[in-house]
């Protein structure tokens, strides 16, 4: 799998306005860049042979599982871990050797690490003491941070006397006072509930654009990574597998993996019968006789399996045939409903015993619903909504 | 509920028991010796308070007390407050030397790896396992002026064999013997201190442009302060008391308040003196008692 934009997800997506798109401008110079950059710790490979280019402004993702080298990529950067071999610069400068202290990098923990025996202020101007800086500067940068973060009432609080939401910003306070290249941010908002985390999300971006900083955020959680990013960098093992805005992630994955790891996915295994002038048909066991269509040319030939992705919301699910021309239409079993309040999720079995899961919106109040468990339904979805993937 | 209460204040009751029986009820009995004055008789004071001669001779006899041994014993015509004062000053640069020892050894330990961490702090306290005394006096074998640290310098041609080391019987053996007696006092809270200390601190100091040696003094070093006060009253506190150390390593002029009190006590055969000595040293050590346990509850107030 190459790295960087791939040719196939460049193509579609139509609508999406890019005002902030650097990395499309081929004169674009990079503020970050890894270049043939391996990572071993002993036998493990961390970090294969990556290559990626971040741009200045950019908010920017480290997206995967637990061990897929994000956080290693991240701390290469801050200087915590040294390449074993490749190359990282940052803005021109190499910073291979360069120990963390003399890095314009400044990384928001995961653990906070704040300085337990330090008030709020002092953590937050304990950088600016480093550079030595005035007296006057260090309490006019600390008043500024503690408003930016609206925490100007705690600053003579221990680290020990505030809430988990409030150490949060007061560490975002602290790695930003001292206006670094690049903010490095290590899951940054894992300890937090899933509300105050959703309100973070977005007053992190804020922050971002107001400050015109470059942030850097790793974190396992796909809807955070979609929700704050300009662009995302799915990686496994090592590896980046794809990189590119939110929505191409979403609707154009290039994979089987990054489809399955980004939200939620049908992947049915099929075989390729025609394929030209951007169209596809193509048989599948799960389809029985019916043939199925996307609107997608793919390289393979005739006989070759390849894999349809179908996110569940573009599935729908009727109690009648639908009429609509030219969509993928398959007959099923209901076998279980997952109700979530605003969508219910429908699992239909297929005729061959497999099934799809197909997400319909709650749109009106009826506690029956029409469709119910063991009922003969349909599955339908246009040949818009599929995508060929060949790995 | 009663039930509940009764067990509860049971619970409470046994320590409270061992605290007056073998605590407070001795200071007692010292106490009132020391109020005493010395006879010779068997025991060598009076007055005893006997109840066999009725309430009346019970009661003249409180009136026989008096502070008249802790003037002695505060006297300057007298040598107790000079050894006072040579405890705690010989305890002070102890603790001093003490503290330069340990901490290294803690540092050096907190961050080996987890695996071997065990094994470090079991060599830490393997002394334990041979009796105090039995140590003191092998240092006596190795500081003589014929002993091993002689014999291997004289072999190593740094110093020649007329002229020996004088280490033996000065104040610098008994520097020596409590530095290595109370070393795992001092390494042990100090470790225990630095050990649960996060390591991405140091990370986090390292990131907002601290080099390593600033952060270790802006951080590790104010972190450890509880494992270093902890430590170093729990050396300091022993030591001005000590007395072995200096009766066996120590010359005739080391001036420790606790060989003063064995003299007095065995020598001398004045139980009184001796026991407004302990009491006063009691008093004496108070202080840092006191301070310890402050420390104490501070450090257990910010978890």
């Amino acid at each position: 799998m190459s790295t960087g934009v791939t040719a196939t997800t460049q193509k579609t997506v139509g609508g999406i306005r890019r005002k902030f798109a650097p990395w499309n401008d081929p004169a674009a110079v990079p503020l970050i860049r890894y270049q043939n950059v391996t990572k071993r710790f002993g036998d493990f490979v961390a970090i294969d042979n990556l290559n990626l280019d971040i741009y200045e402004r950019e908010f920017f993702a480290l997206l995967g599982p637990s061990g897929c080298g994000k956080t290693t990529l991240m701390r290469m950067l801050a200087g915590f871990e040294e390449p074993t071999s490749g190359q990282i610069t940052l803005a021109g400068q190499d910073l291979v050797g360069t120990p963390p202290y003399k890095r314009q990098t400044n990384m928001m923990f995961q653990s906070y690490a704040l300085f337990p025996h330090m008030s709020v202020w002092d953590n937050i101007a304990f950088g600016l003491k480093q550079d030595g800086m005035s007296k006057d500067a260090i309490a006019a940068r600390v008043e500024e941070m503690l408003k930016l973060v609206k925490l100007e009432k705690f600053s003579k609080r221990k680290p020990h006397q505030m809430s988990g939401g409030q150490r949060q910003r007061v560490a975002l306070a602290r790695s930003l006072a001292k206006r670094p290249k690049v903010l490095l941010l290590d899951e940054p908002l894992g300890a937090l509930d899933k509300k105050l985390r959703e309100e973070t999300q977005f007053e992190l971006m804020d922050i971002q654009m107001e400050l015109g900083m470059t942030f850097l955020i790793v974190t396992h959680d796909q809807e955070e990574a979609m929700t704050v990013a300009d662009r995302i960098a799915v990686m496994n093992h090592g590896k980046l597998i794809q990189v590119d805005q939110p929505a191409v992630i979403y609707e154009q994955p290039n994979s089987r993996y990054v489809a399955d790891f980004v939200g939620d996915v049908n992947i049915i295994e099929a075989r390729i019968e025609a394929t030209g002038s951007g169209t596809s048909t193509l048989r599948a066991e799960a389809a029985g006789d019916m043939p199925l269509t996307v609107h997608q040319e793919v390289a393979s030939r005739p006989g070759d399996t390849v894999f349809i992705a179908i996110r569940p919301e573009k599935v729908r699910v009727d109690l009648d045939p639908p009429t609509e021309q030219g969509a993928n239409c398959l007959p099923g079993t209901v076998w279980d409903i997952g109700y979530l309040g605003d969508l219910s999720i429908y699992h239909v079995e297929l005729a061959n015993g497999s099934r799809i899961k197909a997400a319909k919106p709650n749109l009106t109040r009826m506690v029956e619903r029409p469709i119910s468990w063991d009922d003969k339904v349909w599955v339908s979805w246009s040949a818009d909504a599929g995508v060929l993937l060949t790995s | 509920m009663a039930r509940n209460a009764r067990g509860r204040w049971l619970v409470v009751a046994i320590p409270y028991f061992w605290l007056l029986a073998l605590f407070l009820a001795p200071f007692l009995i010292v106490f009132k010796i020391s109020l005493s004055q010395d006879a010779i008789a068997q025991p060598p004071y009076f007055p005893t308070f006997d109840l066999s001669e009725g309430w009346d001779v019970f009661r003249e006899a409180f009136g026989e007390l008096s502070f008249e041994n802790y003037g002695y014993v505060l006297s300057w015509d007298n040598e107790f407050l000079e050894a006072y004062g040579s405890s705690l000053w010989i305890a002070g640069i102890s603790t001093l030397l003490l503290l330069m020892a340990g901490y290294p050894i803690a540092y050096a330990m907190a961050r080996a790896p987890k695996s071997i961490r065990p094994t470090l702090l079991m060599l830490v306290i393997l002394p334990f396992w041979t009796s105090f005394l039995i140590r003191v006096y092998a240092w006596i074998g190795i500081l003589s002026p014929e002993g091993l640290l002689n014999q291997l310098l004289i072999a190593l041609g740094i110093i020649s064999p007329d002229a020996p080391l004088q280490i033996l019987a000065t104040d610098w053996a008994v520097y020596i013997g409590i530095v290595y007696s109370y070393l795992p006092f001092m390494i042990l809270p100090l470790y225990s201190a630095l050990e649960k200390m996060d390591d991405t601190l140091l990370e986090a100091a390292a990131d907002l442009g601290c080099t390593p040696i600033a952060a270790f003094w802006k951080i590790t070093w104010p972190l450890s302060l509880p494992g270093v006060f902890a430590g170093c009253l729990l050396c300091f506190i022993p030591a001005v008391g000590e007395f072995v150390i200096p009766d066996l390593l120590g010359g005739s002029d080391t001036l420790m308040i606790g060989k003063v009190l064995w003299t007095e006590f065995s020598v001398n055969r004045s139980w009184t003196v001796s026991s407004a000595v302990a009491v006063l040293l009691l008093l004496v050590l108070v202080v840092p008692i006191v301070f310890y346990q402050n420390v104490q509850a501070r450090e257990v107030e910010a978890r």
